[in-house]
């Protein structure tokens, strides 16, 4: 089934959706593995949040689509390349310090995306950031505390950080990227310009960064596509686990 | 009593699923009961949280309860605007929540930074208290242990 979404802003809400959604499912995978029973109630509760967020933005995209859709028939009857999530939210969970990086440089990005929603000119979007910013707000703190005792903590928790950092950092270059989405909805007033969230994030992360003794690693490549539906391998592998038991029993409810 | 009132009482009785030491009213779940012409209630409720799993128990309660009152035709919406925030948790909500074992929120707005004002301990009251985890047993609580008396409680976070 094709679903062809209309609209700059049903596409913009769709995209914060799906990252939401992405970012969720990669924290649930941890339930029950992580290093402690509180970050294992820690990230289960950010997933929560996050899954709460997403099915808000699925919801409001359905009306700006005029499709009507189900928050289920967005998450579990679109295929790869209809998902239009970043691709830093859809890297592999990998080790704690890789989670949790992933973590800190995402919820920066999101609590300024929120911070800047709370002002849009729609005002269903409007109402889901305001929530969302005070949400979002902790899912940060969570990530800075971590990213400072594990960064500053042992010679080996020093080098997963850093080993972690070298792999995320290329994929935050498509968090500001803008094209004509993103400049429609700008115009409108529905959303920010990403690059207007870029100072303040390098602001955030690199403080962070610096007090947890990691470099800001030189960028090389800038992997990019996610918004276009262009994913990673691990994605499909993902998406896979996470469709199979509503494709194979259509409409089941429990 | 007139229709509204009868269901805002009745509705508003009903516990939280996760907290039923305290009522949605209490909460400021329950936002508003409308009753029109015809005799179709509607209700208004708000999640607290963006992934409240308690919001579909609340909203099928809340169904039943005013079917029970004899209004069949009732509809419960979920709004959002303008956002739940802790200030909506009435005076007598808190000082259930306290009686419950859980700190309530800081009569402070959120504001995005740390919060000056201690968090008294439930159990013996001191304000020498920190916190272990940001996150509890519901999305809405925060693990906090007392010096004083050395217990650790549930605090429900100012949001």
């Amino acid at each position: 089934m094709t679903l062809v979404v209309a609209g700059a802003a049903a596409v913009y809400t769709l995209r914060i959706a799906d990252d939401c959604l992405v970012l969720s499912h990669r924290l649930a995978q941890w339930s029950s593995w992580a290093p402690t029973l509180e970050d294992d109630v820690a990230l289960t509760n950010i997933a929560l949040d996050l899954l709460g967020q997403a099915r808000a933005m699925y919801a409001r995209t359905a009306e700006l689509d005029g499709t009507g859709r189900s928050e289920d028939d967005y998450v579990f009857m679109r295929d790869e390349r209809e998902y239009v999530n970043c691709l830093l939210v859809e890297h592999e969970n990998g080790d704690f310090a890789t989670t949790i990086l992933r973590q800190l440089l995402c919820s920066t990005h999101q609590l300024e995306q929120w911070q800047a929603l709370t002002a849009s000119t729609d005002d269903q979007i409007a109402a889901v950031a305001s929530k969302a910013v005070k949400e979002t707000a902790y899912h940060r703190d969570h990530a800075t505390d971590w990213t400072l005792r594990l960064g500053d903590g042992t010679d080996e928790s020093h080098r997963r950080m850093e080993s972690a950092l070298a792999a995320l950092w290329p994929f935050t270059a498509e968090l500001f990227e803008s094209d004509s989405i993103t400049h429609d909805v700008a115009v409108l007033g529905v959303g920010p310009d990403p690059e207007a969230l870029r100072s303040e994030w390098d602001s955030y992360v690199g403080r962070v960064l610096g007090n947890a003794t990691l470099a800001v690693p030189e960028s090389t490549w800038r992997p990019t596509g996610g918004r276009r539906g262009l994913h990673t391998e691990p994605f499909g592998y993902m998406l896979a686990e996470m469709q199979h038991l509503h494709r194979s029993f259509p409409g089941v409810t429990w | 009593m007139t229709a509204i009132d009868e269901i805002r009482r009745a509705a508003g009785a009903i516990p939280d699923p996760e907290m039923p030491a305290l009522t949605i009213a209490d909460l400021g779940i329950l936002r508003d009961v409308r009753v029109d012409a015809s005799g179709h209630v509607d209700v208004d409720i708000t999640p607290t949280y963006s992934g409240c799993p308690a919001l579909d128990t609340i909203r099928e309660d809340v169904e039943r309860c005013v079917r029970d009152h004899g209004y069949e035709d009732v509809t419960v919406s979920i709004v959002l605007s303008p956002a739940w925030t802790t200030e909506w948790m009435s005076e007598s909500g808190r000082v259930k929540l306290r009686e419950y074992g859980i700190a309530p929120p800081r009569d402070q707005p959120f504001d995005l930074k740390p919060l000056a004002i201690a968090v008294e301990c439930p159990l013996c009251n001191s304000p020498r208290t920190r916190e272990l985890a940001h996150f509890g047993s519901t999305q809405c609580q925060a693990v906090r242990r007392c010096d004083a008396c050395g217990e650790t409680f549930p605090h429900f976070k100012e949001h």
